[in-house]
């Protein structure tokens, strides 16, 4: 078992427009990029838990020529709307951080 | 036979970002058929459709569009501005245009300047509306027409028709109102008589400038495009595009890499090659252009009402240890004292934010139960008018200040304010509004060109 934050290059989050955020799932090395997308774990499914929202509303794409995924949600609320905290979305992505992959790697 | 080739810069990812003078340099000494730069994002949030200021400060977009203009100018090749001011309307345009006509004079430029409107009429809107014109994306709620009739302020983002249009009509300056990112592009692309495919990836690329190079930095970009393929380089020497880098560009601010809706069709890059030419030069072949009906989306922003804040902070575990009742106390202790002076409860709200808690991801939190040693605590009135909204926050603040709770041990005050005066006005506040699309057979109809000789 390793934690996403100890082999991805990049776990971000951003506006995709005032109304979704999107999530980018990176990695440098396609090897590793390959080992990780052959345990499944990195499915719309499992973004939906992390976040609250329904498998159906997550727009997720596999991106193999970046090495990522990207998944797009309803934000919350939407950007600047009353009670928002992230007006560019930039910061929920600490999720991501600690998905567990089940694969067998000196981290 | 060579193949027709255009060669087209994009200055930064947002004017007023900056960018080296030497990369424009570069830029021209390559002769590019036009330089361009975005203006514009509905990233900052709504503030600036709604009171028509604009992102970047009046200095920076002058410094930027000073080299700009003058090295369009110096070299006969047209420079284009998308999404003029941060958010593309009437007033965010004229700041624009104005900036345009003060460095014109200082400079003693002289050359025919085409201001692209992109600010909707709400009649036009309505009418639209009733002809069934008007549908929402995603899930969005079905508009009504209270909703156009309350907006401050609605655009349409153009698409790189009304560039074109201004390019055929001889214009070396284009200042456009919100537009899709790409448009300038192009519209410059197809001008010269390429595809839109191509043309399309281009303008994707280039609207965030060095976002495609490594390392990421405020800097130009040039693309060259062909019938069938787009090449990308950095003009900088230090930095590099690679096809990771371009592929990672192809994520950004989006919601899926390989899909893209535009005005008028898809850009699919599904089966892209992306190949290194150089180690900092990219070569993408594969894209496809799939034509769709024409629409226009939409853009608004209406008031929200009208905000005052303040920052406090606790440093008190006992009172740590019990945030969620306290607040809780703090809400109900606050409506009572806001009702006590005739204050309307449905004409205000009360929003408390707990950074050290949750206050940047609210419900999203997936670590509620740690406990932090200091809380700081962002309290907010949102209001029909700025009296209500300080009067309210002045009571929150006191109950936020002076409350009992169990286990008390320092009864001189709860929170610690970092700031006298402690209550900060925030005046009228907006929010974003539409997710629709308004069909139109017409990509020029709601896209005024006005040209000027400056």
């Amino acid at each position: 078992m390793v934690k996403l934050k100890h082999i991805a290059k990049a776990c971000k989050s951003k506006n995709a427009g005032p109304f979704h955020i999107t999530l980018d799932i990176m990695f440098d090395k396609a090897d590793l990029f390959r080992q990780v997308r052959e345990t499944g774990v990195i499915c719309p499914e499992l973004i939906a838990s992390l976040y609250g929202v329904k498998p159906k509303d997550v727009l997720f794409t596999e991106y193999p020529p970046a090495l990522a995924w990207k998944a797009t949600l309803p934000r919350r609320i939407p950007s600047g709307a009353v009670g928002d905290t992230d007006i560019y979305g930039a910061q929920q992505h600490a999720p991501l951080l600690d998905i567990e992959i089940p694969i067998d790697i000196a981290a | 036979m060579m193949q027709k080739t255009v060669r087209m810069m994009s200055a930064s990812g947002i004017l007023g970002y900056g960018f080296p003078e030497s990369s424009l340099k570069a830029a021209l000494a390559l002769k590019p058929h036009m330089i361009g730069v975005d203006g514009g994002s509905s990233d900052p949030g709504p503030h600036y459709l709604g009171s028509g200021k604009t992102l970047n400060s009046r200095l920076a977009m002058k410094r930027d569009l000073s080299l700009l203009l003058r090295g369009a100018i110096g070299n006969g090749i047209p420079l284009m501005v998308g999404t003029c001011g941060g958010a593309g309307g009437t007033l965010h345009l004229q700041t624009c245009a104005d900036i345009i006509r003060e460095i014109a004079a200082e400079h003693g430029l002289h050359f025919k300047m085409a201001v692209i409107d992109s600010e909707q009429d709400k009649g036009f809107l309505l009418e639209q509306l009733r002809a069934g014109k008007i549908k929402p994306l995603n899930n969005a709620p079905e508009i009504r027409p209270e909703n156009i009739e309350e907006a401050v302020r609605i655009v349409g983002m153009m698409g790189p028709e009304p560039y074109r249009q201004a390019l055929t009509a001889g214009a070396q300056v284009i200042l456009g109102g919100r537009g899709t990112d790409p448009a300038p592009w192009v519209a410059l692309a197809m001008h010269h008589g390429l595809p839109e495919a191509p043309a399309w990836y281009a303008g994707k690329i280039l609207e965030c400038a060095c976002n495609a190079a490594i390392p990421k930095k405020h800097d130009c970009l040039m693309v060259t495009v062909g019938e069938d393929f787009v090449e990308t380089e950095p003009l900088n020497p230090e930095l590099r595009c690679t096809p990771m880098s371009v592929a990672v560009q192809a994520l950004h601010e989006n919601s899926s890499p390989v899909i893209r809706y535009e005005p008028g069709g898809v850009v699919d890059s599904s089966d892209c090659v992306i190949e290194a030419l150089t180690d900092r030069r990219v070569r993408i072949t594969g894209m496809r252009w799939i034509p769709k009906p024409y629409s226009i989306k939409l853009e608004g922003a209406r008031k929200a009402g009208y905000s005052a804040i303040t920052i406090a902070a606790t440093r008190d575990p006992g009172l740590i240890a019990q945030l969620d009742s306290f607040m809780a106390f703090v809400r109900e202790s606050t409506s009572t004292k806001v009702s006590a002076l005739g204050i309307d409860p449905s004409t205000y709200q009360l929003v408390l934010r707990l950074y050290g808690q949750d206050g940047v991801m609210g419900a999203w939190e997936p670590k509620k139960d740690s406990v932090p040693t200091e809380v700081a605590i962002i309290a907010e009135i949102v209001a029909d008018t700025q009296d209500i909204a300080n009067a309210a926050l002045s009571l929150a603040r006191v109950t936020l200040l002076h409350s009992d709770f169990p286990g008390r041990m320092c009864r001189e005050g709860n929170m610690a304010f970092p700031f006298s005066p402690s209550d900060i006005e925030r005046g009228p506040i907006y929010e974003f509004m539409l997710q629709h699309v308004l069909e139109i057979d017409d990509p020029l109809c709601m896209f005024p060109i006005h040209y000027e000789q400056v």
